[in-house]
């Protein structure tokens, strides 16, 4: 799309307001640091904006029971007509049958965190407390064998879990 | 119809099993039509005489008044998405409605026909409630109501979306070839008319700082969908989408406003769009790292894999559609390429011994579905037919086998391997593998 492309190079340049037919009209209002820290919710593998707080899997086995075991099964093992394994896999990939879970696929314990929080349970995202999350996610990678029933997940001890499968994915830093 | 000017060719054969030349029914045929239509005609109005009983009913009946938003026709009603649902009452809102492409024609695809894949359904947002941020490596993080973005300049782009699981029918998920509509297997790719605004105007009020290289595209659905971009995609065609085929983009397809990536893999072009943050590195979000990625046989996976691959397929004959005797048909499918526009498109009547080259009705636009025809003469025999897209990158549809072989067993995305139908001689048609 040119006429994008023009404006790109065009915003080297300071004087891009008045310059490019698709200049904008410079609407937006300023977000203030509290409602960044509000809406910015994702976790990358710096684990830069978990929140405080913290917890184990003998803390997260009561939140799993409660809240996901209806639809991930017994300790994570799913079972008919029930929502994806988190558990198992893990040397699979190279075989017959690969196995894809948190434990045996995922690459950084961080997403776990990131995406229970957000999105887990099913019938009521955003509802668990922090301190749930970290439970429940050390309860998934205790679960795995990643990490011991009274390890303590928080925003520190996160991000260092080395996963089985953090090798396993391809270089993309060459791409466009 | 006009005649054409030069002399009729005969019916040119162009490659095996009674393929024709491309323009073959543009000149030939055209002519032959015409003269029976026109044949026709006088006898039966004769026969008629004046107005009478013999009318239909709808000529004798005022019709229906004016309604504010128009419907298909009663008639149509089977012509409805597939639903698939594979956790199905335990989370209904994860699944997909895919294009019934066996019912459909041209490039366009009607707003309610669009594919829609939800990860935990679709979600009624009110636009007045519904907010953009633009924020982490930037000079000033910004905050958008949709009414001040309804006054950003726009562009429009006719464009393709195809989910990265489009085809899964035909993938490793499958070992064995699936009996089902084409809109089954390869509905989950759709084309509209897209306006919204050029993401860099955005991203440029905001003041995109030296070291982001990625941008975090979040949704506002209760899935909170969210994809990591890279830069320079933003920067080259990104769009943020607020109208689809001239009306508000649709609830299912990410209203008020969605992120619009041309050619990427839908997924990416997050719906519900609510926040984009500049980072310096992706996220690796759950959707970019347990799904959406393609492990091979060694083990490895290919992740960030954002175009989708050159395709096509023969939407008629095909599944879901049956034959009508041995005679004179016109193949017709649908091309595209999300590494560029589609350069040529070959079909194959004997399984891929030999190809001729089909008519692409233009305009031929980058991103965007193409439709291709050929005439064919089916003498009632069993045939295998194919279609195989070339894209302007150079890029050819490989084989169901070469396709199959870079993956390992189950795996699904970027499924992009050449479509064959068997036809039977008593006109049944079946998806195969080659
Ligand atoms: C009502 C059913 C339901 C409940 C309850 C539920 N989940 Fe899920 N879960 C799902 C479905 C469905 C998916 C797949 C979502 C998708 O398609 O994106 C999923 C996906 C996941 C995944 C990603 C799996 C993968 O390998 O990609 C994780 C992790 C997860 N859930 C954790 C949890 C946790 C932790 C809880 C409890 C706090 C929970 N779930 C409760 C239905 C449920």
């Amino acid at each position: 799309m040119s006429i994008v492309r023009t404006l790109s190079i065009a915003v080297g340049g300071a004087l891009l307001v008045g310059t490019s037919a698709l200049a904008g009209p410079d609407l937006g209002q300023e977000a203030s640091p509290e409602e960044v820290a509000a809406w910015d919710i994702s976790v990358a593998p710096d684990g830069a904006t978990l929140p405080p707080g913290g917890g184990n899997a003998q803390e997260g086995a009561a939140v799993y029971e409660a809240k996901c075991l209806s639809c991930h099964g017994e300790e994570g093992a799913s079972g008919e007509g029930l929502a994806d394994p988190l558990v198992d896999g893990i040397g699979s990939l190279t075989s017959e049958q690969p196995m894809k879970t948190v434990g045996s696929f995922w690459p950084y314990a961080t997403t776990l965190f990131d995406y229970v929080r957000r999105a887990m349970p099913y019938e009521a995202p955003m509802s668990l407390t922090n301190d749930e999350v970290y439970a429940v996610s050390a309860y998934i990678l205790a679960r795995n064998g990643i990490i011991g029933e009274t390890d303590r997940m928080d925003a520190t001890t996160l991000p260092a879990v080395e996963m089985p499968n953090k090798d396993g994915f391809m270089d993309y830093s060459a791409r466009p | 119809m006009p005649l054409p000017e030069k002399p009729i060719p005969d019916l040119e054969r162009d490659a095996g099993g009674g393929l024709m030349h491309r323009r073959t029914f543009l000149a030939g045929g055209a002519l032959a039509v015409g003269a029976s239509a026109v044949a026709g005609l006088p006898s039966q109005a004769s026969a008629q005489g004046a107005i009478g009983p013999d009318q239909p009913l709808w000529m004798k009946t005022p019709g229906a008044p004016f309604r504010g938003y128009g419907l298909p026709s009663r008639f149509e009603e089977g012509v409805a998405r597939h639903i698939l649902q594979p956790y199905g009452e335990l989370s209904p809102g994860a699944g997909v409605s895919m294009t019934p492409l066996q019912a459909m024609h041209g490039t366009i695809t009607p707003n309610g026909l669009h594919f829609n894949r939800s990860h935990n359904g679709v979600p009624d947002i009110d636009p007045d409630g519904h907010k953009l941020l633009i924020h982490g490596l930037v000079d000033r993080p910004l905050m958008f109501t949709m009414d001040q973005l309804m006054r950003y300049p726009t562009v429009t782009r006719t464009l393709f979306i195809e989910c990265s699981g489009n085809s899964f029918f035909n993938s490793n998920l499958f070992p064995e070839a699936m009996q089902v509509p084409v809109g089954m297997i390869h509905g989950l790719v759709s084309a509209a008319e897209w306006t919204g605004i050029p993401l860099a105007i955005l991203l440029d009020e905001a003041g995109i700082k030296g070291e982001a290289k990625w941008i975090l595209a979040e949704g506002a659905d209760a899935a909170g969908m969210s994809r990591s971009v890279p830069i320079a995609k933003c920067l080259d065609d990104a769009m943020i989408a607020i109208y689809q085929n001239g009306e508000r983009v649709r609830p299912e397809q990410g209203y008020p406003m969605r992120l619009l990536l041309p050619g990427y893999e839908g997924n990416m072009s997050v719906k519900w769009l609510r926040r984009i943050k500049l980072t310096d590195a992706p996220t690796h979000t759950k959707d970019e790292t347990s799904k959406y990625t393609e492990l091979q046989p060694d083990g490895k996976s290919r992740q960030f894999t954002y175009a989708m691959d050159v395709k096509s397929t023969i939407t008629r004959p095909a599944t879901g559609l049956a034959m009508q005797g041995p005679g004179l048909y016109e193949v017709t499918g649908l091309a595209w390429s999300g590494n560029g526009s589609i350069s040529k498109v070959e079909v194959s009547a004997d399984g891929g011994q030999s190809w001729a080259e089909a008519a692409l009705e233009g305009p031929v636009l980058p991103h965007a579905l193409v439709r291709f025809r050929l005439p064919w003469q089916w003498d009632g025999g069993p045939v295998v037919l194919q279609s195989r897209a070339h894209d302007t990158a150079g890029n050819i549809q490989p084989n169901r086998s070469d396709w199959s072989r870079q993956y390992a067993a189950g795996q699904l995305y970027h499924c992009n391997a050449i479509q064959s139908w068997s036809i039977a001689a008593d006109g049944e048609i079946k998806n195969v593998y080659s």
